[in-house]
C-alpha cells in the first residue's frame, strides 16, 4: 500500500478528501504504529482519497500545554497551522483524541479552522453509509468486548455512542464497565502523565482501570485511543493476562472484520 | 450535572423550602414591626390557611431531608464526608447548618401549634385561621398549658425563629452554605465552550507570533506581565466566584483518578484552598486598606507542587460537579506558572519538551522516521 504525502499530491495537482493526522503516537510508538496501519488500510479498502502530512506533521502541542508550557504549544501550533493552510486542508482525520481535541477545540482561535473528526465518528459514518462491510461471522462476532472511554473524546468532546455503535457493528457482546461514558475512569495518561512517573499514591491509574476492565469478564478492551491502549496494555501485563485478554483499537477490529 | 437524582430531589425539596417559606417570613417580619398578628390573613381569607399549608409541609419535608443529611454524614459515613480535606472547621459547618434548619423549621411547626391550642381558647390575639395540617397534630402534647404559658411559648419560638433566621443569613457568607445563593449564578456563567478546550493564552500567542514574524510586532509591544496564576490575584473572576459556590461535597473529589488511587491532589481541596486565600486577602485587605504582600501565595502556600503534578486533565472533577465549578481551570493556570513562572519541572518533563522542541515528537525520534511506519503498510 502506497500511502501518499500531501507534498507529493501537491506534485501532483490532487486534493485529497481527508488529510489523515497520524499524530506522534501512531507516527513512533511500535504498538500504535499497527492502528495507523489498521486505519490506513481501512481507509485505502474503503476507496477514500487521503493524504498525509509525513515528515512536515508535528506535535500537537496538547502534552507541553497540558503540562504548563504554553510558548512550546504556541510554537508547535504556530508550525502546524502554517504547513495546514498553506495546504488548503479543510477535513482532517485523526486516531488520537489528543490531537482531535487540540485540533478542533484549540486551533480554531489560533487561526487554524477546519473539519476535524476523530476516527471513531469517521468510521461510524463509513458503516452507516454503508461503504465499510463487516463480513459474517467475524473474528469478533459474539465475543464480549468492554469499550474503555477516552477522556479526550468523552468528557472533552461528549463522544460516547460513536465508538460503540462501531462495535456493535462488529455483532459483539459489549460489556460496560462500572464508570463508563460520562463517569468514565481516566487510564492516568492524560496531562503530560504519560510522559513522566506517577506522583505518589497507592495505586496506578491504569492498573485500577485495567482492574475494572478484568472484571467484566470481557476477553477484549476495545480502546480509541493510542495512550490508552498503552495504559492498558500495560494494566493487563501487571496482572499476567495478556493471553487471556487483548487491547485494540477500534479500527484495529473493525480492519480485521472488513469484507 | 444530575449525576445523583435522589440526592438533587433532596436538594430540590430544601431550597424550595427555604425560597417559598421566604413569603411566611415576610409576614413574619411585617408581624413584628407592625405589633400585628397573622397580618395576611384578613387579606387572603380562605387561601391563608391553603398558603400556610404549603409551608408546613415544607417545613415537615425540609426537617426530614435535613434529617437524612445529617445520618449521611454521620451515620452512614459516606466517604467523601470522611476525608481529611474537611477536618476541623468545614465538617462542623455542614453539621451546624443542617441542625439550624432542623431547629428553624421545628420552631416553625412549633409556633404553629401553640398557636392553633390557642385559638380553639378563644384569645382574641390569636383569630381562628382553620386547621394547619402538620402543626395540628401537635396540638394534644400542648392541651396541659396553661393560656398564659402558651403565649410565652408562642411568643418565644417566633422569637427564636425570626432571629435564627438573621443569624442564619449572616452566617453564609461566612460559611460554605453560602452555594445556595451562588449555584445559581455560578452555573449560568459556566463555560459553554467543549471540556476539553483549555484557555488560550493570547499574550503568549502574540509572543510567539511576532517572534515567527517580527515584522508584525508593533514596536511598543509590551512583554505579558505573567504568565498563568501563582495567586487568587492572576485567576478570572469566574475560578473566584467557583471557590465561593463550592460547598465541599467532595463529588469532583471521588470521581479524580488521581484521588482515588491515593495520590495528594483533591479538587475540593484546590477550591476551598482557593477560597482561603481569598478569605485571608480580604483580611489582609481590611486591615491595611489595600492589600500588602504577605509573603504568601496559592501556589506553594496552599496548594503544593505535587499536588499539580498528579492532575491527568480528565475532565471528571468538572463533570461532577453539580453546579458547574471547574477546579480543572486552576490546577491548570497554577501549572502554567510553575513551568513558564519557575521553569518547574520533573525531570522527564523538561525532556519531553525539549523533545517536541527538536524533535517535534514528544520522544525523541528523528522527524525524519515519522513516516516510517507507510514503508511497512
Amino acid at each position: 500500500m502506497k500511502v501518499r504525502t500531501m507534498a507529493e499530491m501537491m506534485q501532483s495537482g490532487e486534493t485529497p478528501e481527508i488529510l489523515f493526522w497520524v499524530g506522534c503516537a501512531g507516527s513512533f510508538d511500535q504498538r500504535a504504529q499497527k492502528i495507523t496501519k489498521a486505519f490506513a488500510q481501512i481507509l485505502e479498502k474503503v476507496g477514500i482519497n487521503f493524504a498525509i502530512l509525513g515528515k512536515e506533521e508535528a506535535c500537537t502541542g496538547d502534552p507541553a500545554r497540558r503540562a504548563g508550557n504554553e510558548f512550546l504549544f504556541q510554537m508547535m501550533a504556530y508550525q502546524n497551522i502554517q504547513i495546514l493552510n498553506g495546504y488548503g486542508i479543510k477535513k482532517i482525520v485523526t486516531t488520537c483524541p489528543h490531537c482531535f481535541n487540540t485540533l478542533k477545540n484549540e486551533y480554531p482561535e489560533l487561526g487554524g479552522t477546519y473539519e476535524v473528526l476523530h476516527h471513531a465518528s469517521f468510521l461510524q459514518q463509513l458503516i452507516d453509509e454503508g461503504k465499510i462491510k463487516i463480513k459474517e461471522g467475524g473474528d469478533f462476532k459474539g465475543k464480549k468486548i468492554s469499550y474503555h472511554d477516552s477522556c479526550y473524546l468523552g468528557r472533552a468532546n461528549d463522544i460516547y455512542e460513536a465508538p460503540r455503535k462501531v462495535l456493535e457493528a462488529l455483532d459483539v457482546a459489549l460489556v460496560e464497565m462500572k464508570r463508563c461514558k460520562s463517569n468514565g475512569l481516566c487510564c492516568g495518561a492524560g496531562g503530560a502523565q504519560m510522559f513522566k512517573e506517577d506522583e505518589p499514591g497507592e495505586k496506578r491509574i491504569n492498573i485500577e482501570r485495567t482492574d475494572e476492565a478484568l472484571s467484566t469478564g470481557a476477553s477484549i478492551i476495545a480502546a480509541a485511543c493510542p495512550f490508552c491502549n498503552t495504559m492498558m496494555t500495560d494494566g493487563v501485563k501487571n496482572r499476567e493476562q495478556e493471553n487471556a485478554v487483548a487491547v485494540l483499537d477500534i479500527a484495529e477490529l473493525i480492519a480485521a472484520s472488513m469484507e | 450535572m444530575f449525576k445523583n437524582p435522589l440526592v438533587a430531589i433532596m436538594h430540590l425539596v430544601v431550597y424550595a423550602g427555604f425560597i417559598i417559606i421566604n413569603i411566611e417570613v415576610l409576614e413574619i417580619v411585617l408581624d413584628g414591626i407592625l405589633g400585628t398578628h397573622r397580618l395576611f390573613l384578613p387579606f387572603l381569607g380562605a387561601a391563608y390557611g391553603w398558603l400556610i399549608n404549603a409551608f408546613e409541609v415544607l417545613a415537615l419535608l425540609v426537617l426530614i431531608v435535613c434529617v437524612v443529611f445529617l445520618v449521611r454524614r454521620n451515620i452512614i459515613k459516606l466517604k467523601r464526608f470522611m476525608s481529611k480535606d474537611l477536618n476541623g472547621w468545614p465538617r462542623s459547618d455542614a453539621n451546624y447548618i443542617l441542625i439550624t434548619e432542623i431547629v428553624l423549621m421545628a420552631l416553625f411547626l412549633k409556633m404553629n401549634a401553640i398557636d392553633q391550642v390557642l385559638q380553639t381558647r378563644g384569645l382574641e390575639h390569636y383569630r381562628p385561621t382553620g386547621e394547619f395540617l402538620i402543626s395540628n397534630q401537635l396540638t394534644p402534647l400542648l392541651q396541659g398549658f396553661s393560656s398564659e404559658a402558651l403565649v410565652v411559648f408562642e411568643r418565644i419560638c417566633w422569637w427564636l425563629h425570626i432571629a435564627g433566621i438573621f443569624a442564619f443569613l449572616n452566617y453564609l457568607p461566612y460559611s460554605k452554605h453560602l452555594h445556595i445563593m451562588l449555584a445559581f449564578p455560578n452555573a449560568y456563567f459556566s463555560r459553554l465552550d467543549p471540556q476539553g478546550k483549555m484557555h488560550n493564552m493570547v499574550s503568549v500567542q502574540n509572543e510567539v507570533l511576532y517572534a515567527m514574524q517580527p515584522e508584525l510586532a508593533p514596536t511598543d509591544a509590551a512583554p505579558p506581565a505573567r504568565f498563568g496564576a501563582k495567586d487568587i490575584f492572576d485567576l478570572s473572576w469566574k475560578n473566584l466566584l467557583d471557590a465561593y459556590s463550592c460547598t465541599e461535597c467532595g463529588r469532583c473529589t471521588s470521581a479524580c483518578p488521581a484521588n482515588t488511587t491515593g495520590k495528594l491532589l483533591s479538587p475540593r481541596k484546590i477550591m476551598m484552598d482557593t477560597r482561603d486565600r481569598l478569605e485571608e486577602v480580604g483580611k489582609n485587605i481590611n486591615v491595611n486598606k489595600n492589600f500588602v504582600d504577605d509573603g504568601k501565595s496559592l501556589l506553594h502556600n496552599y496548594i503544593s507542587v505535587e499536588e499539580l503534578r498528579a492532575c491527568t486533565t480528565c475532565n471528571a472533577c468538572v463533570e461532577a460537579c453539580p453546579v458547574s465549578i471547574s477546579p480543572l481551570e486552576i490546577i491548570l493556570e497554577l501549572r502554567r506558572s510553575l513551568i513558564m513562572e519557575e521553569s518547574n519541572a520533573p525531570q522527564e518533563w523538561n525532556g519531553t519538551f525539549s523533545n517536541i522542541e527538536n524533535n517535534f515528537a514528544p520522544w525523541k525520534f528523528s522527524p525524519d522516521d515519522r513516516d516510517q511506519w507507510t514503508a511497512e503498510a
